[in-house]
């Protein structure tokens, strides 16, 4: 009982933040100076014409009107919602590759020590490597792959480089998660002669679902962000990153729109965050050890 | 409570068991003489048992940063199917070290260690042993029916079986209505009954148990002791227990190993001469007998000599 009050509130006070920050905006909007708050040379605070920060209620309003005012075009949302759910797609895809390629990293350097001094460093240094530097390196290489009449899509290259984001918490959230037993149960397994496998399946990765969980959370995010980002980069002209740059373009001569890939974006991200968390969902029993 | 005791595993020749049954009766009779036998070749196929642990010039050094620590030096033990025996001393005596030897998680520096007669290495595959730790070490995501189960699932022991064996177990330690609870919803004691119930799945006929009353308070630990004794009894297991509390040695032990650190080494044992088959209950902790024997296993921790014939030469 309690708990489900504690839930409703927890809800409501989502929505009041959401409420807040728009408050925020049309409240500065209206009794901030058009050309916005200048200390000396310095812009700190934006204009509030219509042109930098449409009304919300505009915003909202666009997202019903047509894309373009050619004769048949489809709905604003309708355009923003195809191009979200292709990135979706695209997302989910370098998310399934980036977790599979960190758990199998986390498994090889669990079992060899050597593999974890070896591994784990130059891990950490490829994500010093920003996306946009090797985006269009491996769309140059993507195009020069064909496997019989199979021609290596550009998404692919999409989820290939959302992917690199991917892997990186999953290999070492995994890791420390496969290391996390605690010494009583491995030697428990060595007394039962439990190989690696065997200690594997029900020690080690059961242990390793808390650390998993927040970490397959950061690949989701980082999924998201690598998969707009590589779409803007190499050029892929059905995503929601695309959209965002063309529709910026367009900023000068009909404001509210630019924003509505914005809010794609942000549902994007949020039904990510919500897929994720039904995979804590799935797994909530092996989450008993935080409580211990 | 009878179909609970698990029949001995099948070891060749019958007359083996009739021994297994005929050196638990006699427990505190001959218990010296036996211990002197140890030349006789402990996997002749027609002679007597093996013992269930027997233990010969075992030497253990851990190298450290600080240099070799000597853990164990020359230690002789033999311990006699079904029998009790506890291993005591200050901490840093090699007691555990002993304890974890035996059951092959530590590799001795030389000597040799055999369990009914083969190697530990050989009786480990064999699961002749059932182990307990002083944290029951129960994997949180698994019920108190599955946590039992675990060495049974990993050994290929059918579901059915499994369930079977279970509800034995459970019902050995008084869980029964339990058996579906997680780890996190039951107390130490419970925790820790679970423990020795999942060292006793496979029925082992030998218990290696390293202070597993260790983290109890003193009301669940006296409980848990009258009902460690009731089980081995039922099981005819051996057991090995190791522990830092004086009279609870006493109170379970049909002889006491008492052992002193730097080197780790037996300096005494003290058979308490209770019997097997004696109850141990609170009448027990109240007889003058009890309280000698309190006393006898202090003063050979104190290094005070001890009585003649409650001492083994070495």
């Amino acid at each position: 009982m309690a708990r489900g009050v504690r839930r409703v509130w927890t809800a409501l006070l989502g929505l009041l933040g959401l409420v807040a920050v728009g408050a925020i905006w049309e409240g500065y909007k209206a009794i901030g100076p058009d050309d916005g708050v200048l200390i000396g040379e310095t812009r700190v605070l934006p204009r509030t014409t219509d042109l930098a920060m449409p009304h919300l209620l505009d915003m909202v309003r666009r997202l019903g009107e047509p894309v373009t005012s050619a004769p048949g075009a489809e709905p604003l949302w309708r355009a923003v919602y195809d191009a979200a759910s292709t990135s979706f797609g695209i997302a989910a895809v370098g998310w399934l590759v980036g977790v599979t390629v960190g758990l199998l990293l986390a498994l090889l350097m669990q079992r060899i020590r050597l593999a974890e001094y070896g591994l784990l460093p130059w891990i950490v240094l490829s994500q010093t490597v920003p996306l946009i530097a090797f985006a269009p390196v491996v769309r140059r290489w993507g195009n020069q792959i064909e496997i019989g009449t199979w021609e290596w899509p550009p998404w692919l290259s999409v989820a290939l480089i959302a992917s690199y984001l991917a892997f990186f918490p999953v290999a070492v959230g995994a890791l420390r998660g496969l290391q996390s037993p605690a010494r009583i149960h491995t030697e428990l397994m060595h007394t039962y002669s439990a190989g690696w496998w065997a200690t594997l399946r029900s020690v080690r990765l059961p242990a390793a679902v808390p650390h998993l969980l927040p970490a397959l959370r950061l690949a989701a995010a980082g999924a998201v962000v690598g998969t707009v980002v590589a779409e803007v980069s190499i050029v892929y002209p059905d995503g929601i990153g695309r959209q965002l740059i063309t529709f910026a373009g367009q900023a000068s001569g009909d404001p509210a729109k630019a924003w509505a890939p914005i809010f794609g974006a942000v549902a994007l991200g949020l039904v990510a965050a919500v897929a994720v968390s039904l995979i804590g969902l799935l797994l909530r029993n092996y989450r008993r050890g935080e409580a211990l | 409570m009878t179909e609970t005791t698990p029949v001995p595993p099948v070891e060749g020749p019958v007359e083996h068991s009739a021994h297994d049954d005929a050196s638990t009766a006699a427990d505190d009779v001959g218990r010296a003489a036996s211990a002197t036998e140890v030349a006789v070749p402990a996997a002749a196929p027609f002679g007597p048992p093996p013992p269930a642990v027997l233990v010969t010039g075992l030497t253990k050094r851990f190298g450290t940063r600080k240099g070799a620590v000597h853990a164990l030096q020359d230690v002789e033990l033999r311990v006699e199917p079904g029998e009790f025996v506890s291993l005591i001393g200050p901490s840093g005596c090699g007691k555990s070290t002993l304890m974890r030897l035996i059951a092959d998680l530590e590799k001795p520096t030389s000597g040799s260690i055999e369990v009914f007669g083969k190697t530990v290495k050989q009786a480990r595959a064999d699961q002749d042993y059932g182990i307990a730790f002083q944290q029951a070490g129960l994997l949180p995501w698994r019920t108190v029916a599955a946590n039992i189960a675990l060495p049974l699932e990993l050994h290929g022991v059918s579901r059915k079986e499994r369930r079977e064996r279970v509800s034995e177990l459970a019902e050995m330690v008084g869980l029964t209505d339990f058996v579906k609870h997680h780890p996190d919803q039951l107390s130490g004691g419970m925790q820790q009954r679970v423990a020795i119930a999942r060292s006793l799945a496979e029925q082992p006929r030998l218990l290696l148990m390293d202070e597993p009353f260790g983290a109890l308070d003193e009301m669940t630990r006296e409980r848990m002791q009258g009902e460690l004794s009731r089980i081995a009894r039922e099981t005819g297991a051996a057991v090995v227990f190791v522990t830092h509390s004086i009279p609870e040695a006493v109170f379970l032990s049909d002889r006491v190993v008492v052992m002193s650190p730097r080197p780790g080494r037996i300096t005494g044992i003290v058979e308490t001469g209770i019997g097997a088959d004696a109850a141990r209950d609170e009448a027990l902790r109240e007889n003058p007998a009890f309280f000698a024997k309190v006393t006898e296993v202090r003063e050979a921790l104190h290094g005070v000599p001890v009585a003649e014939g409650g001492r083994e030469a070495r």
